[in-house]
């Protein structure tokens, strides 16, 4: 029987932990990620999952546990937004490159200052170079089957690497929908049990981990580190498919959404996906050539795929939650270089700063081409 | 020197194993004092094995009976532990 339940995104996503029941969680609360770890605290205290919560005094040492628990030989997840996200930055980095397969739950919210809780992008982009897996869902339903998906992408032996799922704060993290849930012992099934080759912590066989790397060396660990992620989109594609037979629903590092014949096209990341998508039937349906590329893999970043998914799009605009002071957005940047020498006509707009909303009416204007560069933004909008 | 490795053929993430990692004898960063023993008035408290930051208290079993110099740095924690008075930095 299917089990479907009205939930929010953070509530999912910690029904997900429950079922994923790892054996570390070290954690610090933070809006909006707070409703997982709430959600999920009362899951242990209730006996449904039998996790050690490590209660740590904040997201820096929550990401030094997380290492710690994850080499040590236990799955281990942990939790954040924001302000948390960037305090816990520098070993962030330091989980990619010990290659210890943590999966943290994002709540994505902006970033300070000024200080603000509601969503936009920053945070992951704050360590999108990092060398974690960022993936980003477009509602609760997705951020609970990433989630599942998670463990077995951040454990596989070609990749060993952090895996962030990221949601929108407040937008998809506190709004209530329809999620089915898979039986929890499918779930158990589909994750296995935690292993990983490289050395655990392990007193009859003592190692270092985390040595000093001196300029004969650190390059080729970047290097390594590098292939992991790169290896990450095939595996991430085995997976889907392994995970769709479970449940019939299907994912890849991208989604494009009647593409076919459109001339022009919106890619996004997250739930303004799901906004762009009734705008795209609805223009449709009026025999407007639009249609939209949905980023479910942020890192790695899927070129390959953007190119060729828009190989007979005559426009594309690039929506960014984010800014980048002094230079072209993330997003837009990254999706112009993907698109380098191609016919494309490529430009790209900033909105949602701070949890401003993205009406329909804006995404109609971005369609019609009749967007400033900086949307819902009071004020002059053009580019200095 | 030892032949530099490609990327493809370092252990992960550089985890060092015990068959592969060097041991420098690093008891050469001692400056000048080292730690010497008067063995009648030890009490074989052990708090200089607990409180030294290598491992250059040698025990045999678990009693006390000297130190190892390759990797003892002279840091003197042990004669400032020792509670009988029993351990005192002398010269090289």
């Amino acid at each position: 029987m299917t089990d479907i339940r009205l939930l929010t995104g953070g509530e999912a996503v910690a029904h997900a932990m429950r079922q994923i029941d790892p054996d570390v969680v070290p954690v610090y609360p933070i809006t909006p990620q707070t409703p997982i770890i709430q959600t999920f605290a009362k899951f242990v205290a209730e006996g449904a999952a039998q996790t050690e919560i490590v209660n740590v005094e904040s997201e820096h040492s929550a990401m030094s546990a997380a290492i710690g628990a994850a080499l040590a030989g236990a799955r281990t997840m942990t939790a954040t937004s924001s302000q948390g996200l960037a305090l816990m930055a520098e070993i962030v980095y330091i989980a990619a490159s010990m290659r210890a397969p943590i999966v943290m739950a994002l709540g994505n919210r902006a970033l300070s200052g000024p200080i603000n809780i509601h969503c936009d992008h920053s945070d992951s982009m704050l360590i999108r170079d990092s060398g974690v897996i960022q993936l980003f869902a477009e509602n609760a339903q997705e951020a609970y089957d990433l989630t599942v998906i998670a463990p077995r992408l951040a454990e596989h032996p070609d990749v060993l690497l952090p895996v962030l799922v990221c949601q929108d704060g407040f937008t998809i993290t506190h709004s209530a929908e329809p999620v089915t849930l898979l039986p929890d012992a499918a779930v158990r099934r589909f994750i296995g049990d935690y292993s990983i080759p490289h050395a655990v912590l392990d007193v009859a066989r003592p190692t270092t981990q985390g040595p000093f790397a001196m300029p004969d060396y650190y390059y080729e660990f970047r290097r390594q580190q590098a292939a992991a992620i790169e290896a990450a989109a095939p595996v991430l594609a085995d997976l889907a498919a392994e995970f769709s037979l479970l449940c019939g629903r299907s994912y890849g590092e991208i989604e494009p959404y009647r593409l076919e014949g459109a001339a022009t096209a919106i890619i996004a990341l997250g739930s303004t996906a799901g906004t762009v998508k009734d705008v795209v039937d609805e223009l449709r349906e009026a025999g407007e050539p639009v249609g939209l590329l949905k980023l479910t893999s942020f890192r790695p970043f899927p070129a390959a795929a953007i190119a060729a998914a828009f190989r007979d799009v005559d426009s594309v605009v690039v929506l960014d939650r984010a800014d980048s002071p002094g230079a072209t957005p993330p997003l837009h940047a990254e999706v112009a270089a993907a698109l380098y020498g191609s016919d494309c006509e490529l430009s790209g707009a900033v909105y949602g700063l701070g949890g401003r909303d993205l009406h329909p009416s804006d995404i109609r204007a971005v369609f019609e081409g009749a967007a400033p560069s900086h949307i819902g933004l009071r004020g002059d909008p053009c580019r200095v | 020197m030892a032949e530099l490795r490609d990327w493809q053929h370092l252990p992960i993430a550089g985890a060092v194993l015990p068959d592969e990692a060097a041991r420098p004898l690093t008891g050469g960063w001692r400056t000048g004092e080292r730690p010497a023993v008067d063995l009648p008035k030890c009490v074989n408290c052990l708090l200089c094995w607990a409180y030294c930051p290598d491992s250059a208290i040698v025990l045999d079993g678990e009693t006390f009976t000297g130190f190892d110099l390759d990797y003892c740095k002279g840091c003197a924690i042990c004669a400032e532990v020792c509670p009988v008075g029993a351990i005192a930095m002398v010269l090289e």
